[in-house]
């Protein structure tokens, strides 16, 4: 499987990835840590006249704290942020999910960038951003912008990134500390998409959830935020009814496609029980 | 077709160039330009493993990565794994000192897979093992001898005594 021809750059700052990007517009596509676009490329699903590869831009890279948010940098690998002290102290969700992508090879190489801005709907850390509130920043030819993660992903592959646009960094507010998280995913395999994943951060408050969010993953054509759910558990101490309840109304959203995975029924109920699952574990957890 | 790119690289310890077109596949690089088919192409679609090699301090999959990414990179292959003098190294004995191969198709990248875990954790347990293996297919053994010839090798490396685990 030979990908098609194209046209290789490696410029080393934004400013020169973008004019990049903006020339060659819809022919041109960034090539961060490569693991979901070089094989689209050999299945020629995807075929770029011109491939931008951004691992020379050091601009990109790196995880710092900026007053109450985490700062990451696109081309930080998985791996990376698994090896991180700062994430492992502040985001310790990231790390979970992190474990689950993939596998050691692909976290090596692979990016939170592209697996954020790929708007792949089997991605782990779409919906994991949406959960934490995380705010894209986007620069382009003109004036740079924001986009909170939740309102990025408009359809499977398609999100608010223009042509000639691209991802240069990811603030995620800090989690309370004391906050509770799980990252719940079933998977046929090591290395599959999720069958069904969901993703819980909430704080507990006299034994009782205060705040709670709820993400989903590979349940939709996007990433979704399961806010009805979410907002049902707040008051409650997680009673089997509540659960029970704040799953169905998380399955009321779900519009997975039947496919190895298994049918839609089967894949929205899965889904219920990891929010069940990951509302549990996150809550053991707070404190 | 694109325009050809000079690349330069090392491999186990030498310096090699190429010209190759961008599309070039960094395991095709390594296997057709450089000659060297130890390390494997089994199902190009990122899953098996079987073209890992060690390149800057990662356990990468070659088929998954452009030979012109591999600019100035160091990349370690089967190749480079046996001992200056010629002797096999830990992990290559202890893939045969614990029968961690049938047919062999897998055993180069589960040998650059297990010398990058080697290289990060010293002494990992069993379960640690299979994590960190979990990026690489075997279809005839099972795993169970090749979990043990990592524990061969790390013991080995460790400068301690292997005793296989009660069954």
């Amino acid at each position: 499987m030979i990908p098609g021809p194209f046209e290789y750059h490696r410029p080393t700052t934004v400013a020169d990835a973008v004019k990049l990007l903006s020339t060659y517009g819809d022919d041109a596509r960034a090539l961060a840590g490569g693991q979901s676009l070089i094989p689209m490329m050999k299945l020629r699903l995807a075929t770029p006249e011109h491939l931008v590869d951004l691992r020379d831009v050091k601009e990109l890279k790196g995880v710092s704290q900026e007053g109450d948010h985490i700062v990451i940098g696109p081309m930080t690998t998985q791996h990376e942020l698994l090896m991180s002290d700062l994430i492992a102290k502040s985001l310790p969700i990231l790390q979970e999910t992190a474990l689950t992508v993939s596998d050691p090879q692909v976290r090596y190489c692979g990016t939170i960038g592209g697996n954020v801005a790929n708007g792949d709907p089997g991605n782990d850390m779409p919906a994991l951003m949406m959960t934490l509130g995380a705010i894209y920043r986007l620069e382009g030819m003109e004036e740079g912008r924001e986009v909170p993660a939740r309102e990025f992903y408009q359809g499977a592959y398609f999100t608010a990134l223009e042509p000639g646009e691209m991802l240069t960094g990811i603030a995620i507010p800090i989690p309370p500390a004391g906050h509770g998280y799980a990252y719940e995913k079933l998977k046929r395999k090591i290395g599959d998409y999720a069958t069904a994943a969901a993703a819980v951060v909430l704080t507990m408050s006299g034994g009782k959830v205060a705040s709670c969010s709820i993400g989903l993953t590979n349940l939709s054509e996007t990433p979704l935020l399961a806010e009805a759910a979410a907002q049902l558990v707040v008051g409650t101490t997680l009673d089997d009814e509540t659960l029970k309840r704040a799953a169905a109304a998380a399955e009321a959203i779900m519009s997975p496609a039947a496919d190895g995975r298994g049918p839609v029924e089967y894949r929205k109920h899965a889904g219920g029980v990891m929010v069940a699952r990951a509302l549990k574990r996150a809550a053991s957890r707070a404190g | 077709m694109a325009k050809k790119v000079h690349v330069t690289m090392t491999v186990n310890g030498q310096q090699v160039e190429g010209l190759v077109e961008p599309r070039t596949l960094l395991v095709h690089f390594i296997r057709e330009n450089l000659q060297l088919t130890g390390t494997h192409i089994g199902c190009e679609t990122t899953h098996c493993g079987a073209c890992t090699v060690d390149l800057d301090g990662m356990s990468v999959k070659s088929c998954t990565m452009f030979a012109v990414q591999a600019e100035g990179a160091n990349i370690l292959t089967i190749e480079g794994m046996a001992n200056p003098d010629g002797t096999l190294s830990a992990l290559q004995e202890g893939f045969r000192m614990m029968h961690g191969l049938q047919c062999g198709f897998c055993t180069p990248g589960m040998i650059m897979r297990a010398h990058r875990l080697l290289q990060e954790n010293r002494n990992p347990t069993e379960e640690q093992i299979r994590f960190g293996i979990s990026g690489n297919l075997c279809r005839c053994t099972g795993y169970q001898n090749i979990v043990k010839a990592i524990q061969y090798a790390a013991a080995k490396m460790n400068g301690v005594e292997f005793k296989e685990a009660a069954e």
